[in-house]
């Protein structure tokens, strides 16, 4: 031990430390706050019609007194889109965040565990052959069937995470197995497909906020409410599962428990979104990843920073994918990796030993 | 003051009994017992059985304590890659089952088990980055921490030079005369068992072969039969037991 001790340290300085390292976090937490509320008012007053910002902050303050073209653009057509951008990008996120969590691995995602691509199949088959998984009205077809398929693959997921002697790599092995199935699905389905449906479904799975409405954002944001406080209640016993199995068991942690709590919350969380707004992959993989590299890994600010990671990306997605061209609306799934790859590459070359 | 003592005690690993008929006298505040005995003979089983982390037939008394966190066991792998500073994986085994709030006298605790250690000079450190000694202190930092009365060590200088073996053993055995705890180390070096143990607990395949005063357990036909070997125990002229040996027996 005496080559560990190097410099005498005063007994109060680990706690003095700690102290200014948990205040460093919380200002990072406000700047994302700050930065999320930065985007979001831009994501309102940036579009093809182009209004000035004291129009815009009048239509939000005083509706009254704009012109109903203004009111109309403003609160029925892109304030539903830029809420649903952070609610969406904040439940892929978490959803992301926590899968790597109790997965111990750092692919883990909605994305690459196969649950978009199961959704997608879902919204597919609604839109290619009129199937309903359940008997719904035809205008919630395609959300119910692709939310039921996201959640059977959860599902699937997790049981099979269950089963004694499965080690979290299988189940990732496992989730990249279904990603390849529901896109050999899919393409059968498009195959199959007449040329309106098969736009219609390349068009669900490039992901698009355009769909959002307030309905929508409601029932996100619910599901949304209800992760947080579970993964709130657990942030202690969610960070000791990082530091292995046995260790968190060795803190008295419930590993069981608490995986199979995260993983049936994380199947609504990830099934919900990506069943109103598509697919929309690098979110829910990179979001908690960017939260990790500046914040670490104790729950306590990974959490609330993988969700500002998340919703910032996609509001900032927002407003690039209204920006490339003039009077342009692309799908959002297209532009979110072009969006985050660069900052991605460059805190990843920035940050290399906290990567993961 | 506490006690343990185990009756009967087996546990299984999946549907397999792999350790049974564990039976030890009472083991008292204050006592450091070695747990010895060759690889996969039990030692870790037999642990996580009585932290009640694997199921099994028999009784784990315990005696003059309430407290429902009175045991405390460190793990064999201490293996992490978790983004967590040294400072924050030990501060996340005080906290388990409480608030998001940290006090002064968590932290306060937190610093002087580090000081102890002599580990303060990678308080800030990434747990990534950590050697395998370190990450073997800092385990026994996060094991300490939790404020056991009995603590159970898996093999917690495995990873460690003689010089940080010696103090680690020497620490633990003041830890236990001074707080009154119960320590058990799985150890597979013989000569520090008989140097730090006031009790000795032989494990082989799966059975308790006997469990004592050190020079009562640590004999010649003890090793020759447990682990296969030609030895001597010989007096240094300290009056410790010491082995020495000659070779492997077929």
């Amino acid at each position: 031990m005496a080559e560990i001790a190097v410099v005498p340290i005063e007994a109060e300085a680990g706690r003095a430390r700690y102290r200014a390292l948990a205040r460093r976090k919380l200002m990072i937490l406000f700047a994302m706050t700050a930065a999320l509320c930065l985007s979001f008012a831009i994501d309102l007053a940036w579009g093809p019609a182009r209004y000035d910002l004291d129009e815009v902050v009048a239509a939000l303050l005083d509706p009254d007194s704009v012109s109903a073209q203004i009111r109309a653009v403003v609160w029925d057509i892109r304030m539903p889109v830029a809420i649903m951008a952070i609610v969406v990008g904040a439940s892929l996120s978490v959803a992301g965040a926590q899968m790597q969590t109790i997965l111990a691995n750092p692919l883990a995602s909605p994305f690459t565990l196969g649950i978009s691509a199961a959704a997608s199949f879902g919204a597919a088959l609604a839109i290619v052959t009129s199937v309903p998984i359940l008997p719904v009205a035809a205008g919630l077809l395609v959300p119910v069937n692709a939310f039921i398929m996201a959640l059977v693959a959860t599902l699937f997921i997790h049981f099979i995470s269950q089963a004694r002697g499965v080690s979290v790599q299988t189940v990732v092995l496992l989730g990249i197995a279904l990603v390849f199935t529901f896109n050999a699905a899919l393409a059968f389905l498009q195959y199959l497909a007449s040329e309106q449906a098969l736009s219609a479904v390349v068009f669900w799975t490039m992901g698009s906020l355009t769909k959002a409405t307030w309905p929508k954002i409601w029932i996100t944001l619910a599901v949304l409410l209800f992760a947080l406080p579970l993964f709130a209640r657990h942030a202690w016993a969610l960070t000791a599962i990082r530091l292995g199995e046995d260790k968190a068991a060795s803190f008295g942690v419930n590993v069981r428990r608490i995986r199979l709590e995260t993983m049936l919350v994380i199947s609504l969380l990830s099934a919900v979104p990506v069943s109103f707004v598509g697919t929309i992959g690098f979110v829910g993989l990179v979001g908690p990843h960017i939260a990790r590299m500046i914040l670490g890994e104790d729950q306590r600010f990974f959490l609330p920073g993988s969700i500002l990671s998340g919703a910032l990306l996609l509001s900032v997605t927002s407003i690039v994918s209204k920006s490339i061209i003039p009077g342009v609306v692309f799908p959002i799934g297209i532009i979110t990796a072009l969006v985050g790859v660069p900052f991605f590459f460059s805190l990843i070359l920035s940050n290399r030993s906290r990567a993961w | 003051m506490v006690a343990l003592q185990l009756q009967s005690v087996g546990a299984y690993h999946g549907r397999k009994l792999f350790v049974e008929d564990v039976t030890t006298p009472k083991l008292k505040s204050g006592e450091l017992v070695a747990v010895i005995g060759p690889n996969a003979a039990g030692k870790s089983t037999l642990f996580k059985r009585i932290t009640g982390l694997l199921k099994g037939p028999g009784n784990v008394l315990l005696e003059g304590t309430k407290n429902k966190n009175a045991i405390s066991y460190m793990p064999q792998d201490t293996s992490a890659n978790a983004v967590l500073t040294v400072y924050e994986s030990i501060l996340l085994a005080r906290k388990q089952g409480q608030s998001w709030g940290v006090s002064d006298q968590d932290l306060r605790l937190i610093d002087d088990i580090m000081k102890a250690l002599n580990i303060e000079a990678i308080a800030f450190r990434d747990l990534g980055a950590l050697s395998g000694g370190q990450r073997q202190l800092v385990s026994i930092a996060q094991a300490l921490v939790r404020e056991p009365e009995i603590m159970l060590m898996d093999e917690p200088t495995s990873a460690l030079d003689l010089h940080r073996q010696v103090e680690v053993l020497d620490f633990m055995q003041r830890q236990a005369r001074k707080r009154g705890m119960i320590v058990l180390i799985a150890i597979h070096d013989l000569n520090q068992a008989l140097r730090f143990a006031d009790k000795v607990l032989v494990i082989q395949n799966g059975r308790m072969r006997a469990c004592g005063e050190p020079r009562d357990v640590v004999t010649v036909d003890m090793l020759r039969e447990v682990y296969k070997i030609h030895a001597r125990i010989e007096k240094c002229s300290r009056d410790h037991n010491h082995v020495i040996v000659d070779g492997t027996a077929h």
